[in-house]
């Protein structure tokens, strides 16, 4: 890994654009998780015994 | 070893996109392809949110797969033209980066699947990678010149994890949509083979052309063309495929049958013999075939799961011959 003080332009632009593909690929999954579980569950969710 | 040394620092930097590279795009859009035409003619109602998500589960693990192939390929890959340009042999990303991206994603993908569809779905989704990194990739690849009949396997279980996770089981049309793919792979396999055969060479990758020559190799292709025709007609007999599905499959079937037949005929793989003066052209002549057929086979295998999934989409009735 390289020194964040040390890198090239080139370097901190691939390192950001690793990072902002890494929270969009971590924000999708976060929404996928979501949206299954509303589906999974559906009308059932209010089905609670309280 | 097989796995790849850290790159220099002097290379360039990995970007998003050489980690995208990884995940082999363009295999991975053919799994897709399979494995929604078998979850499709599974005929069972499924809410389209989780028939995406399953497919995407399928799309990540393939790619999980191509991770690792790259991983453990490197030092055969930095070796052949056509691979020498991926990611890792090329120095812009490290193998212990291709590694964990490969054994995450697999990870996430199968529990994904196994939340979103099913667990059958999703344990022959872990068996599709397995087989493929491990027993493929580590194991058959550079051991035998079986290596891709048997590996092809795991390129012909989409379909059935497509199926599996629309109904979880896996009846008899889905395996069936597996043979066609399995059969189809030596003779599409060993038909780029025949003129890349070099580079395997060069590698110390035991192709078939390799290891027992080039006439041996049109041989097998040719037997295993006549093999693969009956294979495909076979899901007009058993309610999968209807008549459109039994056209497309018997003609291009025959075109099939002639492009391996005038390859068996041919030179192709073999060295030119430098006291004839024809010899270049004969080996030419002979590659050509190899392409023809090489590229058919692709067109062929779209064209029967693309006629499965309209006839199916569509509601044609399906033939039952049997």
């Amino acid at each position: 890994m390289s020194d964040p003080a040390r890198e090239s332009e080139t370097e901190a632009k691939a390192r950001r654009g690793r990072n902002v593909a890494l929270a969009v690929g971590l924000a999708l999954f976060v929404i996928l998780v979501f949206v299954v579980t509303l589906v999974k569950l559906g009308g059932n969710v209010i089905q609670r015994p309280f | 070893m097989a796995m790849a040394s850290a790159p220099s620092t002097t290379r360039a930097p990995a970007r998003w996109q050489d980690f995208l590279q990884l995940l082999k795009p363009r295999v991975m859009s053919l799994v897709v392809f399979t494995a929604l035409t078998g979850l499709v003619c599974a005929d069972r109602a499924i809410s389209p949110v989780l028939a995406g998500v399953a497919i995407l589960c399928i799309a990540v693990g393939a790619g999980a797969s191509g991770a690792l192939n790259m991983w453990w390929d490197a030092d055969i890959d930095a070796k052949m033209r056509r691979t020498r340009g991926r990611p890792v042999p090329a120095g812009r990303v490290q193998g212990a980066d291709a590694l964990a991206l490969g054994v995450i994603l697999s990870l996430f993908s199968v529990m994904l699947m196994g939340m979103a569809a099913n667990w059958f779905a999703a344990g022959l989704l872990a068996f599709t990678i397995f087989f493929y990194a491990v027993i493929y990739t580590m194991w058959l690849k550079r051991w035998t010149t079986q290596n891709i009949v048997i590996g092809g396997l795991a390129g012909a279980l989409p379909p059935v994890i497509g199926w599996a996770a629309a109904t979880g089981s896996a009846p008899l049309n889905a395996w069936l949509l597996c043979l066609i793919i399995f059969m189809w792979t030596p003779p599409h396999f060993w038909a780029l083979s025949l003129y890349t055969s070099e580079d395997y060479a060069k590698a110390g990758v035991p192709m078939m052309p390799v290891v027992r020559g080039a006439a041996s190799t049109r041989r097998q292709i040719w037997i295993y063309s006549l093999l693969l025709v009956p294979v495909c007609l076979a899901p007009a007999a058993t309610g999968l495929g209807g008549p459109y599905y039994l056209a497309v499959a018997g003609g291009g079937g025959a075109v099939f049958l002639l492009l391996a037949w005038r390859l068996l005929r041919s030179k192709a793989g073999e060295a030119a013999d430098p006291r004839n003066d024809d010899g270049l052209y004969d080996v030419r002549a002979g590659a050509r075939d190899a392409r023809n057929l090489f590229a058919f086979s692709i067109l062929y295998l779209a064209l029967l799961f693309a006629t499965l999934l309209a006839e199916h989409l569509l509601g044609v009735i399906p033939l039952e011959l049997v």
